[in-house]
């Protein structure tokens, strides 16, 4: 049987269609267009000349050992926070389903974080792990580590990927537990049954049958670390020490807004778009058949 | 159900008849729109100010709009002027300057403003170390030196007293410094000295204040594509032994702008060179501090010189209506009267913009009061400057401060030595001030 629905007025579609066509077109395509028509460009940061200089702003930016860095960071980062949260996120998850008494206090709790701000969430912790004010930089301190993350890259790298994770862990605990709920008790019964011990339940049934949360929430999470987190590494770090949080998406916004180069801040975003149209190609057109879907 | 269209029909009326009152003025006023970054109290002070001047006439209305830090108001103005919409006066942090100054057509020198408004305008009433930095090439002066400051040595006695050290006499050199820090350290504190400002402190100044080119072509002041020279002998000298004591905590880097300051105020560090308009938020913590002068090298030739103003100035947009310009004037004319201006300067630590205000503080006895205060002022002022301590200017200065900083944090984490550091800065700078000037050319 067909799905189709098919209107009888052939204007009528195409105007229930034209507010959200007109929005797109707006809010997306134009200023995509503008990104890619100023990428071409080299302007002054007044826009008293601005002058045609190819595919230039690009070969700048793709020679820039600063973008090769930030794509690394942007790589470490994004798996960094995406692995943490879901790991996290899915313990919680299956601990908070198994809880008898007091079921609903943790599981609000829980979802909590969710409702900060990323600036808000970036502050939290850099009051915690401040290396000047932070109570636990000073406990840290204290057992004879030297926590400092101002200028230890790898330090601060951990505290970005720790405030970002944390933000996540409540979104990905609210698939994760409904996603287990989800999951018929006669199957983990049964099994039980049969022998199988905690373990072997979780590892043979309840995660293969997760596997399409999962999935939804790996690529959530990906577009998360690379696109939402600039609050938070703006708040944390500003990007340093030394540019080792400076991912792709922060690395756009300095070189277009402080370091008023236009061009090539345009041509990254440009770069950024083409690596996420690719993302989402693959993710629809191989990885999301393999995954089994109850 | 009546009842509900019965209010809300009363509140609309209400509504409407509060628009129309609002928007319609007792008297046609041209309004000025000054955008700035000063939040907290500085921010009182802006809307003081503004309210003061609208309070002594009744034709143009100062309208202060605060639009963030200082590169947000930067990039605001620049988007605003983009979009033909900028307004009549902007504050533009001193890194800025040189942004702006590439910019002469989007903006009106300060000195055009007040002379075509018919107010008295005499360059030589205002300081000159200030003055020439806000000042092109042919000495027009271009925009309106509202907070401009100079770093100078913090100190916390009671450490002092605790290492032995005199209390009333803070070391006068960088050698001393470390010397002081050094005791600290050992007389069981966790941190000798700190710093806030890295690159203006331990680059711009520190040239400048021991007679040293920070860039070819006057700093930049002749040129749009200087060199950095900020690698001499005595640049790599000073971040080795920064350094060195970095590594058993004599030292503490504690970030890029002020976020040091929170080291100093809570008596971890001992002594932190800091921006004079600092001072506010040390009197306020209660604290029993000192201030010195920023340290020098005895063994460069003319050190000390003079320092180089941080801080921010007033600029005024092109295209307004003339009318508009005429209380832009007036509003400048009333911040450079000497009430105001010495008003500001004891308030905030920030120097005064002209002599007058800094002879009547003089004559009030605050200096005697407030020993330390006057000591930004003699540094900016107690030489005339050398084509090395006339300022900074690059067209791209935040881009350089950030590759600096860059090459300075891994030098502090052990990750290159000082030699490296600053040949990387000097190397990448100066690569990034040719492709920015491109777009001038």
């Amino acid at each position: 049987m067909s799905r189709r629905v098919v209107f009888p007025n052939r204007v009528l579609p195409y105007l229930l269609l034209a507010p959200q066509v007109a929005i797109t077109l707006v809010f997306f395509f134009w200023p995509a267009f503008q990104a890619v028509r100023q990428s071409l460009y080299r302007d002054d940061p007044f826009g008293f000349s601005s002058r045609f200089v190819g595919l230039a702003n690009f070969e700048l930016v793709l020679s820039d050992p600063n973008y090769i860095n930030s794509l690394k960071v942007t790589v470490i980062f994004s798996l960094s926070v995406a692995v943490l949260a879901l790991v996290a996120a899915l313990l919680l998850a299956v601990m908070a389903d198994r809880v008898v008494r007091g079921k609903r206090i943790y599981q609000t709790l829980l979802i909590w974080p969710y409702a900060v701000a990323p600036a808000i969430a970036g502050m939290l912790w850099l009051f915690l792990f401040s290396p000047a004010m932070g109570t636990l930089a000073v406990m840290l301190r204290d057992t004879g580590y030297d926590w400092n993350p101002l200028l230890n890259g790898d330090q601060a790298m951990a505290m970005v990927v720790g405030a970002a994770a944390w933000k996540q862990i409540s979104y990905n605990f609210l698939f994760f537990l409904a996603g287990l709920q989800a999951i018929p008790k006669s199957l983990i019964e049964a099994a039980a049954i049969d022998g199988a011990g905690p373990a072997k339940r979780f590892w043979t049934i309840v995660f293969p049958l997760l596997s399409p949360t999962s999935f939804f929430l790996l690529v959530v999470n990906t577009v998360y670390a690379f696109f939402d987190t600039f609050g938070i590494i703006h708040a944390v770090t500003g990007g340093g020490p030394a540019r080792a949080t400076e991912t792709l998406v922060y690395k756009v916004y300095n070189d277009g807004f402080v370091n008023l180069n236009l061009g090539a801040s345009s041509a990254q975003s440009v770069i950024l778009m083409a690596i996420v149209i690719t993302l989402t190609v693959i993710q629809f057109k191989y990885v999301e058949r393999r995954v089994h879907y109850a | 159900m009546q009842r509900i269209h019965a209010t809300i029909a009363v509140s609309a009326f209400a509504l409407l008849a509060m628009t129309l009152t609002t928007a319609t003025p007792a008297r046609a006023q041209t309004e000025i729109q000054w955008w700035h970054a000063m939040s907290g109290a500085n921010n009182e002070t802006v809307e003081n100010l503004a309210k003061e001047f609208n309070a002594t006439q009744t034709e143009f209305k100062v309208v202060p709009v605060y639009k963030g830090t200082y590169p947000e108001t930067l990039n605001a103005g620049i988007a605003a002027f983009r979009a033909r919409q900028p307004p009549h006066i902007i504050q533009v942090f001193d890194v800025g300057t040189g942004v702006m100054m590439g910019a002469r057509s989007a903006i009106k020198p300060v000195a055009d403003v007040l002379k075509e408004a018919g107010q008295n305008f005499d360059k030589s009433n205002y300081l000159s170390g200030i003055v020439s930095y806000y000042s092109a090439a042919d000495g027009t002066m271009l925009s309106f030196p509202f907070n401009s400051s100079s770093p100078i040595l913090y100190y916390n006695k009671a450490s002092f007293r605790k290492a032995g050290l005199d209390p009333e006499a803070p070391p006068k050199t960088w050698p001393e410094t470390f010397e002081a820090a050094k005791k600290i350290k050992a007389s069981g504190q966790s941190c000798g000295m700190t710093t806030t400002w890295p690159t203006w402190i331990h680059l711009e100044n520190f040239s400048a204040w021991n007679n040293l080119p920070y860039a070819t072509g006057e700093n930049g002041l002749t040129t749009l594509t200087p060199e950095l020279k900020i690698n001499s002998p005595l640049n790599i000298r000073h971040f080795q032994t920064l350094a060195e004591l970095q590594k058993d905590g004599t030292f503490q880097y504690g970030g890029r702008t002020s976020e040091a300051k929170s080291k100093f105020l809570s008596g971890e560090c001992a002594m932190m060179p800091e921006s004079s308009g600092g001072i506010g938020d040390m009197v306020k913590a209660g604290m029993d501090f000192g201030t010195g002068n920023l340290p020098y090298y005895p063994e460069a030739t003319g050190a000390p010189q003079n320092t180089i103003p941080g801080g921010a100035s007033l600029w005024v947009f092109a295209g307004k209506p003339a009318a508009d310009y005429k209380g832009v004037a007036q509003f400048f004319t009333f911040l450079s009267t000497t009430e105001v201006q010495s008003r500001l300067h004891q308030v905030s630590g920030y120097l005064p913009a002209t002599m007058a205000a800094y002879e009547a503080t003089k004559k009030s006895g605050f200096y005697e009061k407030n020993p330390g205060r006057e000591i930004p002022i003699q540094q900016m002022m107690g030489k005339a400057p050398t084509e090395n301590s006339k300022g900074v200017r690059l067209v791209n200065m935040p881009q350089v401060r950030d590759i600096q900083n860059e090459e300075i944090e891994a030098l502090l984490n052990g990750k290159q030595d000082a030699k490296t550091a600053l040949d990387n800065a000097v190397r990448r700078s100066n690569a990034a001030i040719l492709e920015a000037a491109k777009a001038y050319q």
